[in-house]
């Protein structure tokens, strides 16, 4: 593998995350996390359709008109989430119903949708491949971090196996119900992109207003 | 009529598709940095939503459900695996259609919503909204309540977002929280807000 390789599938883990840097995909990344299962089943998804949406896009990039990209991207991608879905179905019927509609709107993931716009309408299969896979395993490890918190503190067992075992049975940890519900993926979510930005600084964004420290600050009236 | 209003209710605050299922986020987190842009575009959620999800169950009980074609006389056909395909080509051709009546008939609303309505065809709080209709097996006038239940709720979320980010841009953050951070734990505090509502039983 080249570097320029390596580094379109290196780089959307943390330099170019598209969770935490590029703000794409969340919806799912919230929806679906109380549990580990959910969350490797729902990556394993996305990462699919985004790499082969992506290159299915790509090989047709240049005979599809510019005014109507949209619609052929979305049908592209619909069908194979289509595909995903069926399978879903046929194999793990369980986790399908669990995911409820979570699967169908991969469909509205901006990750695929904003893959194949920004990389696949002007890059060759392979590389859009690629690409995509990348993007979809960024994805995936935010997913797995916030899924491995919530599960575990939530309900004390990581992939439905115990790992601390609870008061109610007999042992000491008591469950943080908290962790189950919705409000606590955009908390820890939250503190993921602190993480990141504590260790890559370059990510911190620029605040609208700067405070001033008019003691110390030069020019101000003593 | 009392149903109807309970789904209403239920629609905007117990299962906000914002704050309790997390759809259209991504839209939610980017244009909620003012009060007027994000209400532009809840409104033009709002009117989207009213129109996709009963034309997405109409579409859904006349042609896809299993033998839902036995009005033509065909019986024996399975088509519900089309329905993902169907939503997201009806949302795309109505918001297109939208945005050339608009812009035909009603050009100041036009000019207000217009840059919106290309953003919604990838917004998923409208495919979702869709999809649990089907999922619920909402008939058709629950159907139109649930879409404008669904699409106020959104609207009423992103509002107060920006209210709550106008505010926020005053304040003292920690760097790395800066922006998009704090945005998160912002919107965790809403949603932990929102699930004061959940216990109630309409």
């Amino acid at each position: 593998m080249d570097n320029e390789t390596k580094k379109v599938l290196i780089d959307p883990l943390v330099n170019n995350n598209p969770i935490t840097l590029q703000v794409l995909g969340i919806c799912s990344a919230l929806a679906v996390t109380s549990q580990m299962s959910t969350s490797l089943i729902m990556a394993v998804a996305l990462t699919a359709v985004t790499g082969c949406s992506s290159a299915a896009i790509s090989s047709i990039r240049n005979h599809i008109p510019s005014s109507i990209r949209i619609i052929v991207q979305m049908t592209i991608i619909a069908s194979l989430v289509i595909v995903v879905d069926q399978l879903l179905k046929a194999f793990a019927y369980d986790v399908s119903k669990q995911l409820s509609v979570f699967v169908g709107l991969i469909i509205t993931n901006c990750i695929v949708m904003g893959r194949a716009e920004a990389y696949a309408m002007k890059n060759p299969p392979m590389a859009s491949f690629i690409d995509g896979i990348g993007n979809g395993l960024g994805y995936s490890l935010i997913l797995i971090i916030v899924a491995f918190f919530r599960e575990l503190l939530g309900s004390g067992k990581l992939l439905g196996i115990e790992v601390f075992p609870l008061i109610k049975d007999g042992g000491w940890y008591e469950p943080n119900g908290l962790m189950l519900l919705p409000p606590s993926a955009f908390f820890i979510i939250g503190f993921i992109i602190w993480v990141f930005r504590q260790w890559k600084t370059d990510q911190v964004e620029q605040p609208d207003f700067q405070i001033l420290d008019i003691s110390h600050g030069e020019g101000g009236h003593h | 009529m009392e149903a109807y209003i309970s789904l209403f209710l239920k629609a905007v605050f117990v299962e906000n598709l914002a704050l309790a299922f997390f759809l259209g986020m991504c839209t939610f987190l980017a244009v909620s940095k003012k009060i007027s842009t994000a209400m532009g575009l809840g409104v033009a959620v709002m009117v989207v939503q009213m129109i996709t999800v009963p034309a997405n169950n109409l579409i859904y009980h006349l042609l896809l459900k299993e033998d839902a074609l036995a009005w033509m006389g065909i019986t024996g056909v399975d088509l519900s695996f089309l329905v993902l395909l169907s939503c997201i080509g009806m949302i795309a051709a109505l918001v297109q259609i939208l945005e050339m009546i608009l812009d035909k008939y009603f050009p100041s609303l036009y000019h207000a919503l217009g840059v919106f309505l290309p953003l919604i065809t990838v917004n998923c709080a409208i495919l979702g909204g869709s999809l649990f209709m089907i999922e619920r097996d909402y008939d058709f006038g629950e159907s139109v309540v649930y879409g404008i239940g669904s699409g106020f709720g959104w609207a009423l979320a992103i509002t107060v977002m920006a209210g709550v980010r106008e505010k926020l841009k005053y304040s003292d953050i920690p760097a790395g929280l800066q922006g998009l951070g704090i945005t998160f734990i912002s919107a965790g505090l809403m949603s932990l807000g929102f699930m004061a509502f959940s216990g109630i039983q309409l």
